[in-house]
């Protein structure tokens, strides 16, 4: 997607990034000169089949881990080179992590849990609990705020989760397989919610996926395979089938 | 809803570091511990029992000093003990203190004129099985001059000591301490009573109030105190060994003047006993502060070794905690990596587990003290003295408690902080 003149500054800025894993005597290459672009306000999955980078990239992007090469611009800031405690400081200002499976703290409360990010931000407990609460009442849950997670079901915890990772109020949402664990339903209740938080708060979301109807469910659609982006545009059902399938073709009998 | 998510007041950044995080993540560590209870108190068991060992051995090492100390005091501080015969030198021949008696009433007058001598007095004594009626018990008689009470500054509480008068004259008058008196008389009043010693009749003008007991347990109480010249004469016999005594007890003006009585003594017997510069001494001049300084050092030596032996279940303890936190860091990977992902820096990691390290290390501590404390109460029960919790070795352990915490957690607490974000979340 070409920037337009007058289009806000990019929040995401790939150019070219090289991700090397040691493995055994050399090295294994996930990924190849990936490049790309995400503007704020943006609804996108990024979609690929289990090693194809597509985890990789996840954790380039949400800044648990840098690149081998190439440049990564987060609103503008390049953060290929940052410290480990900068890093941590991005993650837990500017990125909200949702995952498959929930991943919430069991000792600890619904309400505690989602304030869980605002103690390492250094806010004042009057207002990590007051936000909590709020953030739980947004995703629907005003009445569990004293749950533990085992006292929840999966729908409830991956809102607990979703509440957590705006507790700061962050510029990006990063979901891996967040409807992977749910049922159909619930799944498309969680997935509602995503698009009901891009739609009317504006937070950026980029859902990371294998399934198509999730995917479906977003503007755009990056899918790579094998460590390159081979479509990046509008969900069509020909992105989402993966491609025209020649990939498969060429080893087929 | 349609305006943005409000973002938080933005917190203080910089400089403040790790130091907002220390409230909410006290919290976390009672909570992470008292989310494994038995755990936790079996981790900290191992501190409990090094500082009450540290608490309880340090109380008594304290109460044998404090008891060392109190006899010192009571027997004068200035006090020198001239005993006859050689002290021992050593070789085939030696003779043990008071073996052979060479000291005279005579000696002991002489010393009590030298300058810087408040009392001289000559002293013999002997085991007897003393009688009242129907009564016997057997105690320890002191034959004395009056100046024996001024030496021990320990005058009679009921009735009077026996008179300068009374000692030339061989009166057969006694005075008992508080052991005798309860022994021989139970509730009733022994002044006037008659008590026998060895079959001679003495009556009883004087108890002594009660001084407890002495160094190495001995019953200070359990005494008979006799007039001398009564004692040589009627007592020992007489004869040959009548002008002889055992010892001198000499008191000193001062603790200071002790080195140059002590001198005086020597020069004034030696020359008195007629000793040729070839001679060596036929008697013994015991230093008593001395003694008791020496005495006082091996104990304090012995206490520092008993809290040095609790020191390695200390030490042991903290192996427990770096022990058990290993496993529980190893347990919570996967809750260090999700703490990681919302922005945990390495410094938050490694300060939660320190904390808990911590938590544990200070929180058996304090059991511990409880532990000591109440253990060195019932110790004073069944010792011969009182044991002494100092607020010294209570600070102290809470101080290498904390140390200990710190340094056993440091390890585990560190691997925590070094994992890999992406590896821990996977785990």
């Amino acid at each position: 997607m070409p920037a337009a003149p007058g289009d806000p500054p990019p929040l995401l800025a790939l150019e070219d990034i090289v991700k090397d894993y040691p493995s055994g005597a050399g090295s294994f290459r996930a990924l190849h000169g990936v490049g790309m672009t995400v503007r704020p306000g943006e609804f996108l999955a990024i979609m690929g089949p289990s090693g194809s980078g597509k985890s990789t990239l996840m954790n380039i992007i949400g800044a648990l881990d840098t690149p081998t090469a190439g440049r990564f611009r987060f609103d503008g800031e390049d953060i290929s080179a940052l410290s480990e405690p900068a890093l941590a400081r991005l993650r837990n200002r500017a990125i909200g992590f949702v995952f498959q499976q929930f991943n919430l703290l069991p000792r600890l409360t619904a309400r505690a849990n989602v304030a869980l990010p605002l103690v390492y931000a250094g806010v004042p407990a009057r207002e990590r609990l007051a936000r909590a609460d709020a953030l739980l009442a947004r995703v629907g849950l005003a009445d569990r705020t004293g749950s533990r997670p085992a006292q929840l079901s999966g729908g409830q915890q991956q809102r607990v989760a979703i509440a957590r990772a705006l507790a700061v109020g962050p510029r990006l949402l990063l979901a891996d397989e967040p409807t992977g664990a749910l049922d159909t339903r619930t799944g498309a209740e969680i997935l509602g919610l995503f698009k009901a938080l891009n739609r009317e708060a504006g937070v950026t979301v980029i859902l990371v996926t294998h399934d198509p109807g999730v995917a479906a469910a977003t503007d755009r659609v990056i899918r790579i395979q094998d460590g390159r982006i081979l479509h990046d545009g509008p969900p069509t059902p020909d992105a989402l089938a993966g491609g025209a399938g020649h990939h498969y073709a060429a080893v087929a009998p | 809803m349609n305006a943005p998510l409000p973002r938080p007041e933005a917190p203080p950044t910089g400089g403040a570091g790790m130091v907002p995080l220390l409230g909410p993540m006290l919290a976390e560590a009672v909570g992470a511990l008292s989310a494994n209870r038995l755990r936790s108190a079996l981790t900290m068991l191992g501190m409990v029992i090094g500082v009450a060992a540290v608490i309880l051995m340090l109380a008594i090492g304290n109460g044998v000093q404090n008891q060392v100390s109190r006899s010192i005091s009571a027997l004068g501080s200035n006090l020198l003990i001239v005993n006859s015969g050689a002290a021992r030198t050593g070789g085939g021949f030696s003779q043990g203190a008071g073996s052979r008696p060479t000291l005279t009433l005579d000696d002991a007058e002489a010393i009590a004129r030298l300058p810087d001598v408040v009392a001289a007095a000559p002293t013999s004594g002997f085991t007897a099985q003393v009688v009242a009626g129907p009564t016997n018990w057997l105690t320890q008689v002191t034959t004395t001059t009056p100046a024996w009470f001024t030496v021990q500054n320990w005058y009679p509480e009921e009735g009077r000591a026996f008179s300068a008068m009374e000692e030339r004259q061989a009166a057969r008058v006694a005075v008992i301490g508080q052991t005798v008196a309860r022994e021989l008389y139970g509730a009733s009043d022994p002044l006037g009573e008659r008590i026998r010693v060895r079959g001679v009749s003495f009556t009883i003008v004087g108890v002594l109030p009660e001084r407890g007991q002495g160094i190495g347990g001995v019953d200070r109480d359990d005494v008979v105190v006799l007039p001398l010249t009564a004692s040589l004469r009627l007592v020992q016999g007489g004869g040959a060994f009548r002008r002889f005594v055992r010892s001198i007890t000499v008191a000193a003006t001062t603790p200071d003047a002790m080195a140059d009585v002590e001198q005086a003594i020597a020069d004034l017997l030696r020359r008195r006993h007629g000793l040729s510069p070839r001679e060596e001494d036929d008697f013994s001049i015991t230093n008593l502060t001395a003694v008791g300084e020496t005495f006082q050092e091996t104990t304090g030596a012995i206490s520092l070794l008993l809290g040095a032996i609790g020191g390695i279940s200390l030490v042991v303890g903290g192996i427990g905690i770096m022990n058990i936190m290993l496993v529980s860091v190893t347990e919570r990977t996967r809750e260090i990596g999700i703490r990681m992902a919302l922005g945990a820096p390495r410094a938050a990691i490694r300060l939660q587990f320190l904390l808990e390290a911590l938590m544990l290390s200070i929180t058996g501590c304090a059991l511990g003290v409880l532990v000591g404390t109440g253990l060195a109460v019932v110790a004073s029960e069944f010792l011969p003295f009182p044991t002494v919790i100092s607020p010294a070795s209570v600070v102290a352990a809470f101080a290498i408690s904390a140390a200990i915490g710190i340094f056993f957690g440091w390890y585990p607490a560190t691997r925590a902080a070094k994992l890999s974000p992406i590896e821990a979340l996977r785990s």
